[in-house]
């Protein structure tokens, strides 16, 4: 992510994630501009990285300055739990940038 | 401006599935031959790049997505790359009172005035707002 200022500096509050961790995208639709692709919602994933904090692309859409700032994970999919019939490789793997508040603990 | 080349399939029960987000639909086949771009489009990703510097910050990559993804799945389908572009970029700058419509009108109509007066062909319709 190039662009002036958009990675926060600041670590508090910390993540709420850590790599390992399994995760569930939330199922929800979206209001105005987000960047959680509609093929990833309500289904479990686990968190590859944490890729730091940067400001809301969901609040800077509408000319705020995206605060609060959000932790964004690279979370790591299957690719059968992604799509009805799945044709590749049993292993294969999908990964995608999510934000924390898309993303919620799988129990 | 090209004529749709897909066959879309109606991306209506998803119940809040935003008209760009169509990944795993089935659209049809993806065009992926190369063309040069227009002379005409380097320009809309110059202006781009300059409207969201630090000098200006008239829009941000996010405000321009949001705009993008605002157009309906007809228009969104109809219209090519920069087409969507340079739509986004003209109602931003209204958006954030950089300019007005009426100037906007004004300036093309002036523009569409002097091809036409020199014999050249210009498009007649304007891009919806």
């Amino acid at each position: 992510m190039k662009g002036a200022g958009l990675r926060v500096a600041k670590p508090a509050p910390a993540a709420r994630f850590a790599p390992g961790d399994r995760v569930r995208v939330a199922a929800r639709p979206a209001l105005g501009h987000c960047r959680t692709p509609w093929y990833l919602r309500g289904k479990m994933g686990v968190v590859a990285a944490v890729h730091g904090r940067f400001r809301d692309p969901e609040l800077l859409a509408y000319h705020k300055p995206g605060l609060p700032a959000r932790v964004l994970y690279k979370v790591r999919f299957k690719q059968g739990d992604l799509w009805v019939r799945y044709l590749g490789a049993a292993g294969d793997q999908l990964e995608a940038d999510i934000y924390e508040h898309w993303l919620e603990p799988a129990k | 401006m090209r004529e749709p080349e897909r066959k879309t399939t109606p991306r209506k029960g998803g119940g809040g599935r935003a008209v760009h987000d169509i990944g795993g639909l089935t659209l049809g086949s993806i065009d992926r031959s190369e063309h040069d771009l227009a002379l005409w489009e380097k320009r809309t990703d110059a202006m781009l790049v300059l409207l969201r510097d630090n000098k200006r910050r008239v829009l941000s990559v996010d405000a321009h997505r949001r705009m993008i993804e605002s157009y309906g799945e007809q228009e969104y389908d109809r219209i090519t790359y920069y087409e969507k572009w340079i739509r986004a970029i003209r109602n931003l700058l209204v958006e954030q009172n950089v300019l007005t419509r009426d100037e906007i009108q004004a300036r093309l109509a002036e523009v569409r005035g002097k091809h036409e007066k020199a014999g050249r062909k210009a498009v007649k319709a304007g891009v919806p707002w």
